[in-house]
């Protein structure tokens, strides 16, 4: 499963997280320590948060809250499923889950790419500001909760109120949706949707794996964005 | 916060191990709830037996109490201690006997929880002392379930810590906090349930040892609550022959589960099953919110 040879392994069975997250924060842009990775995450919060250079890391196992939190450039693999909030407010970078991630996956990530090969559950996306998700399985409820730019990619189905309170961004999903959250709407999959897609499934690794055609386009219908004293009641 | 730990066993050969996983789950859940902890264990018991969970100040002569006993339970019970706690096992035809006995000789002794199998421990304080206090990792059993407790719908007290018991062998712990409680506990106090305290989990253990009571299956109850129970919740819920799990609709609270072969194991976190056996092989997932789940033991 490991397609690289490490650099730096750390066993989070013998050796405290906090010296791995430091170690990694240490790391310049010339450090030849490039290629990380990390043994017995067993579930700990906050495994590889707050990176900040293009390093590659490869997480053996389950990990908890927080993982890859912050993410700036680094480029972090989970072969495990992933607890609440993974790659929450990423910046930059690529962050990919093997298994399941939970709630909150990406939540109010700023740009770079998350890739989770299971489910998403709740609140996906919810307040994203710019990056881009793609998630091969399904999506829980209030997915892309107020999501003002970047785009959600499912391949499965989505949730519950789907897009609910959504400013600018962008969302594709290609099985059912539950149901559509307050001013979210199914838009038209107009040809530059449709090249959009393809360039986010190609980054994503799934180039030709799946017809772009299969998805809907939903975005904002754009009634709730700024105050209006008739949508009151909608607040 | 709070924290949840259930552990289902499958495999028989697993049942003089449950106390001490359990244990261990229950400790690694300490800082999602340190003030105080609690956990219920299905155990032996006799068919034509119920065992009475009590709870006394420390130091209280549990001995004589069961001395005491010996009248209406008609002979001298079998009786087990574990420190401010005892287990005494009586006949079942003189429950009621010995319960009006206790009630109105011995009010200084809580009935913490009844039944053929259960047993039911809690008490302040962190989680690993409450565990040792109790000696749970000597504890053998079929299934059981656990609670780290941060108290925030009512005071700090070992009537306020989990699991609660409304019911022959039915006990609920309970991540998270209803709004409806005050409503609820005042219709099921004129259904004639008993509830004790001003805490909103034993309205929800009270409600379903109601909904039961009038005919419900676990499973139907806690179908039910989905509807009558406002709030944020986690219940994990034990039967003398199962374990359920339910989630509110927006899934507020956290939930992890494993099954295995030889086990269905339930965490707030997924760091609280990490030491279980085969767990890197077992199938791990979130339950889904307002979905009821729920396990039973072959008969």
């Amino acid at each position: 499963m490991n397609a690289i040879a490490p650099d730096v392994t750390f066993d989070l069975a013998t050796t405290p997280l906090r010296e791995l997250n430091e170690a990694l924060h240490k790391a310049t842009a010339e450090s030849n320590a490039r290629r990380w990775r990390v043994l017995n995450p067993n579930g700990r919060h906050a495994v590889a948060v707050g990176l900040a250079m293009p390093l590659t890391v490869e997480i053996e196992g389950n990990v908890g809250y927080y993982c890859a939190g912050m993410n700036a450039e680094a480029s972090v693999i989970i072969h495990g499923n992933a607890g609440q909030g993974v790659a929450e407010n990423m910046m930059s970078g690529f962050v990919h889950v093997r298994g399941d991630a939970s709630q909150s996956a990406g939540a109010t990530a700023h740009g770079g790419m998350l890739v989770v090969d299971g489910n998403a559950s709740a609140r996906c996306g919810i307040s994203m500001k710019g990056v881009d998700i793609v998630v091969k399985g399904s999506i829980g409820h209030m997915s892309a909760f107020m999501g003002q730019s970047g785009s959600l990619v499912v391949l499965g189905d989505a949730g519950e109120a789907l897009g609910d309170s959504l400013y600018e961004a962008k969302l594709f999903v290609r099985g059912t949706v539950k149901s559509l959250g307050a001013d979210c709407i199914e838009k038209e999959m107009r040809d530059e949707h449709k090249a959009l897609l393809a360039q986010k499934l190609k980054a994503a690794g799934l180039e030709g794996a799946v017809d772009v055609s299969e998805f809907k386009r939903y975005g904002s219908a754009r009634q709730l964005y700024n105050f209006h004293v008739d949508n009151a009641s909608a607040y | 916060m709070c924290g949840i730990v259930g552990l289902f066993l499958k495999d028989p050969k697993l049942e003089g191990e449950l106390g001490a996983m359990l244990a261990s789950m229950l400790c690694v859940m300490t800082d999602r709830g340190p003030d105080s902890a609690g956990f219920a264990v299905y155990g032996a018991g006799g068919k034509d037996s119920v065992k009475l969970s009590l709870r006394a100040a420390r130091g209280y002569d549990f001995e004589g109490l069961a001395a005491g006993l010996s009248g209406p339970a008609n002979g001298m019970p079998a009786l087990a201690l574990h420190g401010t706690h005892a287990v005494v096992e009586i006949p079942q035809v003189r429950e009621a006997a010995v319960r009006a006995f206790l009630a109105e000789r011995h009010p200084e002794v809580a009935v913490v929880g009844t039944g053929s199998r259960m047993e039911i421990f809690k008490e302040v304080g962190l989680p690993s002392s409450v565990a040792e206090t109790f000696g749970l990792a000597q504890m053998r059993g079929t299934h059981g379930i656990g609670h780290t407790r941060m108290a925030t719908e009512s005071a700090v007290t070992t009537a306020g810590a989990h699991p609660f018991s409304t019911g022959a062998d039915q006990c609920l712990v309970h991540n998270g906090s209803l709004s409806n409680h005050n409503a609820l506990r005042r219709q099921l106090k004129r259904e004639g349930i008993t509830i004790e305290t001003e805490n909103d989990s034993e309205v929800a253990a009270g409600y379903l040892t109601w909904r039961m009571r009038e005919g419900a299956s676990l499973g139907q109850a806690l179908e039910a609550g989905l509807k009558d129970l406002d709030g944020f919740f986690t219940f994990v819920v034990g039967t003398e022959s199962g374990f359920g799990v339910l989630r509110d609709p927006i899934a507020c609270k956290p939930a992890v589960m494993a099954e295995t072969d030889q086990y269905v194991a339930f965490g707030s976190e997924y760091r609280a099953l990490v030491d279980l056996p085969g767990i890197s092989k077992a199938k791990v997932f979130e339950p889904e919110p307002a979905t009821v789940y729920f396990w039973e033991r072959a008969q």
